[in-house]
């Protein structure tokens, strides 16, 4: 690891001051990523400002149909929780299938987003609930967060504050965990929201992040069954290709995972 | 048997410490003035170095010195050797290229180390090393067998033309000509042995320290067999002469064969140590290990056997590509050849077997001993081919085996091997019965109307253990025996320390040879030591490998404990004034037979050491060394059977059942010897589902870090069934046999075989990851 300064941060304001004072900071929350890039030398931050433990970012609120996840609150807590576990299960489930406990421990759901690997899980949540990213400065829809391979819509200096996601009426997610790296080979994240509308998003899949599955939701608009989708097929152009799946490989796993997380939202 | 003794699950001595975080890796040794090596590799499969240019790095803060691959030449250090000799079939010697401890003018494989900085810190030495710069001319790389073999590949070595480092061959041709021309029936197949990474918990390290005053070496380090790192670091890279060099292993965190060789990085760390008169550390990390540590396996192989109408054997024959990467490790050529062909035979009667084995460079990691090394590959070739020839014959795998199953013993195979003694009906029996194997066919049919696809695999394994006898080794071109030595010191007040030349790095020596001690002298095991692992302090040792510890390791120890026995009972005599021959030893204590007059061992040890009273002419002191030498290989065996389902939608193997039937011989500790067989399990089924190294056509390793390499995690695997049949071993007096590489040897046919029978096809190849599985069920 290259030296570098390490501050505390003691509130959002505060964090937000002291990545301005750097000439190139990083904000730290779990360190699950960012700590692991440091050590192989990948990354070489001149500050890394440490997020985790300032008391606004940690927390889970219900409040109506929404329910608002602060960015600093682990996998483990929000796999744990019993008003997530109530409201959305399928996201407690989706967080307590991330990565190992240590992991779970200390990863959390800000520096997932913000780091939008192609292979995290949470982002299928965000953008088949049609969540909201929080900011420090504004509201970002799911829609216009993700955007490709580790990029979002995050500006420098920006930070995830919460997330907040519609209950819907019904949501399941299924994963095939890549079998070294336990990340998502292909993950799929299915929703009926409580107007009716049914989104799907994959991750692992597509070389472009994250991505709506639409065949897939058309197939489960017309009918919500696992059945349904027994005739769809998806292309298989566009999908990530490696030594642990091939781009057909892939294909079949959207759909299969897909058919599996209908059955898991009953 | 005793509390402690022979057969009793005794808790592992060596548990309390690792577990409480205290044993001693090299890594926590610290020494006054210690400096820190950071290596410099290349990024390159195949480059000619042009130039190295240290000049801002020797600038860096804290940096002491940068080394090359020159400086090294320059100080007429010897190149890594290779210690087995390989005649090819034309009658010439192996062919091969020299591999200098850092590359001076062309590197062969990525990872390979061109220099070596030396600084106060290792963050300093990692700073500095990014700061040299090396001139690198990239030149076309062969990073696989087909790669290397094909017509203008590129030239690793111009030694070595063609990339071809021998052609061999063993067994008769002729015979096996005239077995197929009369075959009513010939089975085929192409298989692939998938190259492993080892992984060892502990990577390697080394401290290296060189004392000026006394002219003399300590090296510490992550070795299997310290001596042998002493004896070669001596006799053949000319560091220093044995005398003025001690190396110590201390606590290992695992080898399974990685650990066997002696590596530049550690031949480098005590060179460097004298040239920058301090201290040098050395501590790999897991990105090294993966790209430096000796792989394993990697085989591609074309097997063909011939039936009889009767569907038995009539003869086999084999054609094996094996890559050793872009140098010949110090046992890599033994590897392939005398621990692979010679296991051909399998448990079978084969009447005619020929091998041919062509041995290639490529610009890979160098490939050597692994877990098995080389049994692995013929027991998953055999065992492949009888479930493949089960199938096309249209009879039950396992009746096929027991129709062509050796039961007479002692055997000779064609493959040199001659098989001592085994029962393979009694293990493939247990196997069956542990797992319902008549219940299959209902069980499938259930799963089947579940949506899955359930299959069962048997495999059925032999291997040669506790290498060997040495003028057998030496006639076949080993530069070294393969005996072993033991001291026992009885101390004056009765403790007994135990000088094994074989190395624990996970195999529970400590608690198992102090149980052989336990069992002769009834004395409570806390009363014993182990000391292993110090050249300054074991005479010499051939160390641990090829679960060979026990049968050869713990047989010098039970020879040196018949010289102590009988020098103890002539003291006991004299002083109980009784016939030597009446004394019987019990409990710690010397009895006159049929008496209640005794003496305890405490008490026979003084009168050893003060010498008041020793019998006239009887040297003083309690001490007595064995070396001994076997008179065979021993042949652990066993019968494995899988069973499992597929997920015909993701292409999922899980496991329902997997049944294990070994004869070991004799089991000194049956829970240690369950543990070795879950680690071998584990790396077995590793081998069959999860792991393999992939090398893209650059030779760029892919699978780099575990996020890629797939390692067996404890979710991954099933609860196995474990049980033993024993026939002793008629070669060593302790009748054991070897536990240590079995599970890895036998596991992976059976998981293979069990999938195959559960997709309906066989074009499948390890590991048989969902996606492989997928396609082939899928096409
Ligand atoms: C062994 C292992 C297995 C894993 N398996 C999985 C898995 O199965 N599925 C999965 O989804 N993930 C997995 N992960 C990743 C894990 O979930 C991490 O927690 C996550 O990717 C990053 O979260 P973090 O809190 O650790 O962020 P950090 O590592 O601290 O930061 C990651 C990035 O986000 C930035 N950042 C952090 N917080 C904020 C913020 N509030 N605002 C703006 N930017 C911010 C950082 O600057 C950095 O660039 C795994 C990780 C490991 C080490």
């Amino acid at each position: 690891m290259y030296e570098t300064n390490y501050h505390r941060a003691s509130s959002i304001d505060d964090a937000v001051a002291q990545f301005a004072k750097g000439t190139d900071s990083k904000f730290l929350s779990g360190g699950q990523t960012l700590l692991p890039v440091m050590k192989q030398r990948l990354a070489a931050p001149s500050d890394v400002i440490d997020v985790a433990k300032i008391k606004d970012m940690i927390g889970i609120e219900v409040s109506g149909d929404t329910v608002t996840i602060k960015a600093a609150t682990t996998h483990y807590d929000v796999a744990q929780s019993d008003a997530v576990q109530k409201a959305i299960p399928a996201l407690a489930n989706l967080a307590s299938m991330i990565g190992d406990p240590a992991v779970r421990h200390r990863g959390t759901i800000g520096g997932s987003l913000a780091n939008n690997d192609p292979a995290a899980d949470y982002p299928a949540a965000v953008l088949a609930l049609g969540a909201v990213v929080k900011t420090n400065k504004r509201s970002i829809p799911a829609e216009d967060f993700f955007k490709g391979l580790f990029s979002t819509a995050l500006e420098d200096g920006e930070m995830i504050t919460a997330v907040s996601f519609p209950v819907p009426a019904k949501a399941g997610y299924a994963k095939f965990p890549n079998p070294a790296s336990r990340f998502a080979l292909t993950g799929v994240f299915v929703a009926k929201t409580k107007s009716g509308d049914v989104r799907v998003a994959a991750t692992g899949a597509s070389q472009s992040g994250v991505m709506r599955v639409a065949p897939i939701e058309q197939a489960l608009k017309a009918n919500w069954a696992a059945s349904a989708l027994d005739s769809v097929t998806i292309p298989a152009s566009g999908l990530l290709a490696d030594i642990h799946g091939s781009a057909d490989y892939r294909a079949n796993l959207v759909k299969v995972m897909g058919q599996r997380a209908v059955t898991a939202a009953g | 048997m005793g509390v402690e003794g022979i057969g009793a699950r005794v808790v592992r001595k060596e548990d309390r410490r690792f577990i409480t975080g205290q044993g001693r890796y090299v890594d926590d040794v610290k020494m006054v003035g210690m400096s820190y090596a950071h290596f410099i590799r290349s990024p390159h499969a195949h480059a000619k170095v042009k130039g190295i240019n240290s000049t801002e790095a020797m600038k860096m803060p804290g940096v002491i010195a940068v080394l090359t691959g020159q400086q090294i030449v320059d100080d007429k250090v010897g190149n890594l050797i290779c210690g087995w000799a390989i005649t090819s079939k034309d009658g010439s010697p192996m062919k091969m290229g020299a591999w200098p401890a850092m590359a001076p003018e062309t590197v062969r494989f990525v990872g390979q180390a061109v220099a070596v900085v030396i600084a106060e810190t290792k963050n300093q030495a990692k700073d500095a090393a990014e700061a040299v710069v090396v001139d690198y001319e990239e030149l076309p790389a062969a990073a696989d067998i087909k790669a290397a073999i094909k017509p203008g590949a590129p030239q690793l070595h111009p030694e070595a033309p063609g990339n071809i480092v021998y052609d061999w061959h063993l067994g008769d041709e002729a015979a096996v000509k005239d077995a197929f021309s009369k075959a009513a029936n010939v089975v085929t197949l192409d298989l692939t042995n998938n190259r492993l990474v080892p992984n060892a918990m502990e990577p390697r390290a080394a401290v290296a320290h060189y004392d000026q005053a006394e002219e003399h070496y300590t090296l510490y380090t992550t070795s299997q067999n310290p001596h042998v790192a002493r004896l070669v670091l001596s006799a053949f890279y000319n560091i220093a002469p044995e005398h003025k060099l001690r190396v110590i292993a201390p606590d290992v965190g695992g080898g399974f064969g990685s650990k066997i060789y002696i590596y530049p990085e550690e031949m480098v760390a005590l060179w460097a140590s004298k040239k920058v008169g301090r201290p040098v550390k050395w501590t790999g990390d897991r990105s090294e290990a993966f790209l430096t540590d000796a792989h394993g396996r990697d085989h591609v192989s074309k097997a063909e056997m011939a039936f009889d109408k009767d569907n038995k054997i009539l003869g086999l024959r084999v054609k094996t590509h094996a890559n050793f990467g872009a140098y010949m490790s110090l046992f890599s050529s033994a590897v392939p050849t005398y621990l692979y062909a010679t296991l051909l035979s399998g448990q079978y009667v084969i009447p005619a077997i020929y091998a041919e084995v062509i041995g290639v460079y490529t610009n890979t990691t160098p490939v050597d001993a692994y877990r098995g090394a080389g049994r692995p590959e013929a027991s998953y070739l055999i065992e492949r081919m009888m479930e493949t020839a089960a199938r096309q014959l249209k009879v039950d795998p396992a009746e096929l085996r027991k129709k062509n199953f050796i039961t007479t013993f002692p055997y000779q195979t064609p493959v040199i091997m001659a098989y001592d003694i085994g029962d393979f009906h009694a293990s493939i029996d247990a196997a069956m019965k542990a797992i319902d194997y008549a219940g299959f066919p209902a069980r499938k049919a259930k799963a089947k109307a579940d949506g899955k696809l359930r299959g069962i695999g048997v495999s059925c394994y032999i291997e040669a253990c506790g290498i060997a006898p040495s003028k057998a080794v030496g006639s076949l071109g080993a530069g070294v025996g393969l005996w072993e030595s033991a001291e026992i010191r009885v101390n004056p007040v009765g403790t007994i320390e135990v000088l094994t030349g074989s190395h624990s790095h996970g195999q529970g020596h400590e608690t198992t040879f102090c149980q052989i001690i336990a069992e002769r002298l009834g004395v409570p095991i806390s009363q014993v030591s182990i000391v292993h692992g110090d050249t300054d302090k074991v005479q010499f040792g051939m160390g641990t490998y090829g679960s060979r510890s026990l049968a050869v390791g713990g047989t010098a120890i039970v020879k040196a404990m018949e010289k102590v026995e009988a020098k103890a009972k002539k003291i006991a005599a004299h002083a109980l004034e009784a016939s030597e021959s009446d004394i019987v030893i019990e409990n710690g204590e010397f009895k006159v037979t049929g008496t209640d007059k005794s003496i305890a061992l405490p008490m026979v040890a003084l009168a050893a050491y003060t010498a008041h009273n020793l019998p006239d002419g009887m040297e003083p002191g309690l001490k007595e060394t064995a070396f001994y030498d076997p008179t065979n290989f021993t042949f652990p065996a066993g019968a494995y059977i899988c069973e499992l389902e597929v997920d015909p939608g993701t292409g999922k193997t899980s496991f329902v059942n997997f049944v294990a039937a070994d004869d070991f011989g004799r089991l000194i500790n049956p829970m240690i010897v369950e543990g070795q067989v879950h680690g071998g399990l584990a790396q077995g089924i590793g081998q069959a589902l999860l792991e393999g190294a992939v090398y893209d056509d650059t030779g760029q390793l892919v699978t780099a870090s575990f996020m890629d390499y797939t390692m067996p995690r404890a979710d991954d695997l099933p609860s196995f069934q474990l049980s033993h049949t024993t026939t002793l071993c008629p070669g060593n007096p302790l009748g054991v046999k070897g536990c240590g590489e079995a599970g890895a040897i036998g596991a992976s046919a059976a998981v293979i075989n069990a999938i195959t029978d559960a997709i309906g096809n066989n074009k499948l190849e390890m590991p048989a990851t969902p996606d492989r599985v997928w396609h082939a069920i899928h096409g």
